[in-house]
């Protein structure tokens, strides 16, 4: 048993949705993601008993590429993240009806296949293929089922789909640059390979690239609020729940321990990079009069700290930024369904109009708060350990990042409380809010439990990913 | 040598249907006559044989590139059978003529001899000519052919004086004595001189820039079924003659020689791309995606000792790509006066499955992954990288990235804008050319090996 399972479980899940036709399309796609779900916890109880659950087959002999799946901690960890979220995006959906249903279940679970591929991929190539597979469903998605006008809507996507490819590119150029040098793009090989310092600065510019335009790091966010306005909710999930943390992973898994050098030479304007997405991210949220843009904000905000993590380079830190990777992926893919509750109810994501739920829907309402509460770090929730984690690597590195850093917390509580406060507080609305459906207290309610048991208890987690982080930070630390 | 004499047989075979009156049964015996030549070809594939005094040299590279050939004819006359169905009268010389120019195509990747090598370009030009001036009551397809004879003509002719002038250096026509030859120190300026003027007529006929400014008029004005093959099966051939005139010949290309392919590369790419994005009209989109291509295929010449794979897998993914996508714009375009790009909107509510292969197709031609086209550029980018032109592997990304522009343009045409008409009827012959070239070329994706081997 290995971890290829996984892949074929959700590609045939997504021929199989597909040609069982409209009706059935969406059970079948909960079963199929369940089915990754179940596979992914047995193969992590194979991994925690010590057995091999790595693939590894030659592909394309000239050039050399290998079909190369790597599970460690980290692999295993985001893979769990994106098989659990699956089926709870999909389950989400079923309150909504989508045209020509068949085709947009194939691809959720089509990109859930190129996401899982690209945590696990570690030949360069493979991986690659995998994070370019991921962009084309989601463009789809985005493009045919989204929300708003079309022109506008085309405009968005095109360019978000542009500018991930460009970045992308750039990426693929230094990986075959590297496999000039290496002859192989496995993982280990490239890790053997000795690079200069200069060759490490243009290989990490070029990764940078890719990845800042992924995660989004300023200044390369400028498609973000924009899609995840535009896409529909379950698309806004898939790329702020997983998506984003592709970016996150490659920056851990690939541009640090390939480039050491030029990241630890330049690892103060990247964490600054990271800072500067927190505070920004943060002041234009407050301005946000639409729900889905200011949750498209506060996610650059906390991904933008999750980044100044990773490139702290301490063991703290990657643990930290992994952690809250996981976490921020819960939270977000419960706030953006939280929107989808109210859009399904007054079909509006105007802050303004929205208003008085409480008093019509208090479980909702109480459900909602604790999502706030978690994504501003509440103690006691997944999100606090995560950024109390992040915000004490940087206080190690200096203590002025952490103190710019930690606004996030600050900025976040007052934004979100003030969201909270207008679209569910105050006079009660003249529009009907019906309370919460079974289908709908089932998502929300496995979310914040997972949130909440994870706050509580993160051993298991940091269990699983802190030795595969130990050996990429002793692959950071080699000596050149 | 038995590939191309079946060719003919099956050339003249076709003639004589028309005679017997057999005219429904030209396209599907062609295809099977086709196929038997396909089989003929691949058996001979490891033997490595010349005749006539060396006027027709066999060998992995030729048979490879003619395997290709004939399996890009096989579609391009099978999408004749619904292409031209309101000229039945004229069927038998349309596909006699497809079948002549494949046999000028062989003669083009398997001459030993310059004199065979001009008497192939001249059979596919003339080919060529006839079938883009093939609408004869259409003064555009008039115009294209018109202007296609006179530039190609032009072309030919200093193709013709290129070759006189290696003759008057070297003394012989043969390309293996020429080789030997250029090997010595003291080489006649005529010689890297009859080469370059060579290498211009087949840049021409390629569609590098800058001899490019006939293909836009030529591909909007000919028939869609000609210009199918004009940018499919044309420009490989095209590609794979001047790759071999130019590794045959003469095994060490100069610097400066290098040097302005790789302006010419650089200059194709950006100049198709750019043009390309302002075109409304998809031919004359395809068209300078064409020129874009041919700068992609142009650079293989930088390292022309190890890079005919890789040419092969390029010729292979994007002349697939190719069918594929210009067989969904016949079914779209049939009965329409142009192929504007107002054409395709809504093709995805009205026919998902021709939609998604023709956005298949153009995701192939942009890169994207698990497409062949995806690889193509990759182990173009790996050799020529390897050959030390890290500057024009990152043009060429930038381009990718320019290109992927006016492919979208198409892509969300069909998926956003509402369909202002139905089409009717579903022609089964043109879903199964789109079906299985856009197979093949995800198969070719799915295991590169199997092409990058052969000529490894």
């Amino acid at each position: 048993m290995n971890v290829s399972l996984i892949l074929i479980i959700l590609l045939v899940g997504a021929f199989a949705t597909f040609l069982a036709g409209d009706k059935l399309a969406s059970k079948l796609a909960l079963f199929f993601g369940l089915a990754a779900a179940g596979a992914s916890i047995v193969l992590l109880n194979h991994y925690n008993l010590g057995e091999n659950i790595s693939f590894i087959n030659q592909w394309i002999t000239q050039p050399n590429i290998s079909f190369a799946l790597k599970a460690d901690g980290l692999s295993m960890a985001m893979l769990l993240l994106t098989t659990v979220l699956t089926p709870i995006i999909i389950f989400s959906s079923f309150g909504n009806d989508y045209k020509n249903s068949k085709s947009f279940y194939a691809l959720i679970l089509f990109m859930a296949f190129a996401m899982a591929g690209t945590f696990l991929a570690s030949d360069g190539l493979l991986y690659y293929i995998f994070w370019e597979l991921a962009l084309i469903p989601i463009y789809f998605i985005a493009l045919i089922w989204g929300n708003g006008d079309a022109e506008e809507r085309k405009k968005a996507v095109v360019k978000f789909f542009i500018y991930t490819l460009a970045g992308s590119l750039f990426m693929l150029v230094a990986f075959v640059y590297m496999y000039q040098k290496a002859g192989s793009l496995l993982l280990e090989d490239l890790y053997k390979l000795n690079l200069s310092a200069t060759e490490q600065l243009w290989i990490f510019l070029a990764f940078f690239l890719a990845y800042a335009i992924k995660i989004p790091l300023i200044p390369f966010h400028t498609w973000q609020a924009n899609v995840y306005q535009k896409a529909p909710t379950v698309g806004t999930m898939l790329l702020s729940g997983i998506m984003l943390k592709m970016g996150l992973y490659s920056v851990i898994r690939w541009q640090l321990p390939l480039a050491p050098l030029a990241a630890k030479e330049y690892m103060y304007i990247f964490i600054g990079l990271g800072i500067a997405g927190v505070i920004y991210g943060s002041i234009v949220a407050l301005k946000q009069k639409d729900l889905k843009k200011l949750l498209a904000y506060s996610s650059l905000a906390h991904v933008g700290l999750i980044a100044a993590g990773t490139y702290t380079l301490t063991l703290d830190g990657l643990r930290g930024a992994v952690l809250q990777m996981i976490a921020h992926g819960f939270v977000v893919v419960g706030l953006f369904y939280a929107a989808e509750i109210i859009f399904r109810r007054y079909e509006t994501r105007a802050i303004a109009e929205m208003g008085g739920i409480r008093t019509q829907s208090p479980k909702f309402t109480s459900m909602f708060l604790i999502l706030v509460l978690a994504s501003v770090a509440l103690p006691t929730t997944f999100n606090f350990i995560g950024e109390f984690t992040v915000l004490y690597s940087l206080s190690q590195i200096n203590i002025w990042f952490a103190i710019l850093g930690g606004t996030t917390i600050i900025l976040g509580a007052y934004y979100m409380l003030k969201m909270f406060q207008h679209a569910m507080l105050g006079e009660t609305n003249t529009k009907a809010f019906a309370d919460v459906t079974v289908n709908e207290g089932i998502t929300l309610v496995l979310i914040i439990g997972v949130l909440f048991f994870f706050g509580m208890y993160p051993k298991p987690i940091t269990d699983l990913i802190t030795p595969s982080l130990e050996e990429i930070l002793t692959q950071i630390n080699r000596i050149n | 040598m038995n590939t191309l004499i079946a060719i003919i047989g099956l050339g003249v075979l076709c003639l004589l249907f028309e005679i017997f009156n057999l005219r429904k049964a030209i396209v599907p015996i062609t295809i099977l006559g086709l196929l038997g030549v396909l089989g003929l070809t691949i058996s001979e594939f490891n033997s490595t044989e010349s005749y006539y005094n060396n006027m027709i040299v066999v060998s992995k590279f030729s048979s490879t590139f003619s395997s290709l050939f004939i399996v890009l004819t096989i579609f391009l006359v099978a999408l004749g059978h619904n292409f031209y169905e309101n000229h039945q009268s004229k069927i038998s010389d349309y596909i006699a003529i497809k079948i002549f120019l494949l046999a000028g195509a062989v003669a083009m990747v398997s001459f030993g001899n310059l004199a065979m090598f001009f008497l192939g370009i001249e059979v596919l030009s003339i080919a060529l000519y006839i079938l883009a001036a093939s609408d004869r009551m259409n003064l555009k397809s008039n115009e294209a052919g018109m202007k296609y004879f006179l530039m190609g003509s032009f072309a030919s002719g200093i193709i013709l004086f290129g070759i006189c002038l290696i003759y008057g250096a070297m003394g012989s026509f043969d390309v293996t004595e020429i080789s030997e030859l250029s090997q010595s120190a003291e080489l006649p300026v005529w010689f890297p001189i009859g080469i370059v003027l060579v290498t211009i007529g087949m840049l021409f006929k390629v569609a590098a820039v800058p001899f490019h400014f006939w293909a836009p008029d030529v591909y909007e004005g000919s028939p869609a079924l000609t210009t199918a093959l004009m940018s499919t099966l044309a420009k490989v051939v095209a590609m794979a003659t001047l790759y071999k005139l130019l590794s045959v010949m003469n095994a060490d290309v100069s610097e400066s020689f290098k040097m302005v392919v790789v302006i010419i590369s650089m200059a194709s790419m950006t100049v198709g791309n750019i043009m390309a994005l302002r075109q409304t009209n998809v031919k004359r989109m395809l068209a300078f995606s064409g020129v874009s291509h041919a700068g992609f295929m142009l650079m293989t010449l930088l390292s022309l000792s190890t890079s005919a794979g890789s040419l092969l897998y390029y010729a292979s993914a994007y002349s697939l790509s190719g069918i594929a996508a210009f067989s969904v714009i016949l079914y779209v375009c049939k009965n329409r006066e142009n192929e504007d790009v107002v054409n395709f909107h809504g093709l995805g509510k009205t026919n998902p499955l021709l939609a998604a292969i023709l956005t298949a197709a153009l995701l192939s031609m942009a890169g994207i992954p698990i497409f062949a086209g995806f690889f193509a550029k990759l182990v173009l980018f790996n050799q020529t990288i390897q050959a030390g032109y890290l500057a024009l592997v990152i043009v060429a990304v930038i381009n990718s990235i320019i290109s992927v522009g006016y492919y979208f343009k198409l892509i969300l045409a069909m998926y956003t804008k509402e369909p202002n008409e139905e089409r009717k009827g579903t022609p089964v012959i043109i879903y199964a050319v789109a079906v299985i070239s856009i197979v093949l070329n995800i198969a070719l994706g799915l295991y590169p090996s199997f092409i990058l081997d052969l000529l490894a």
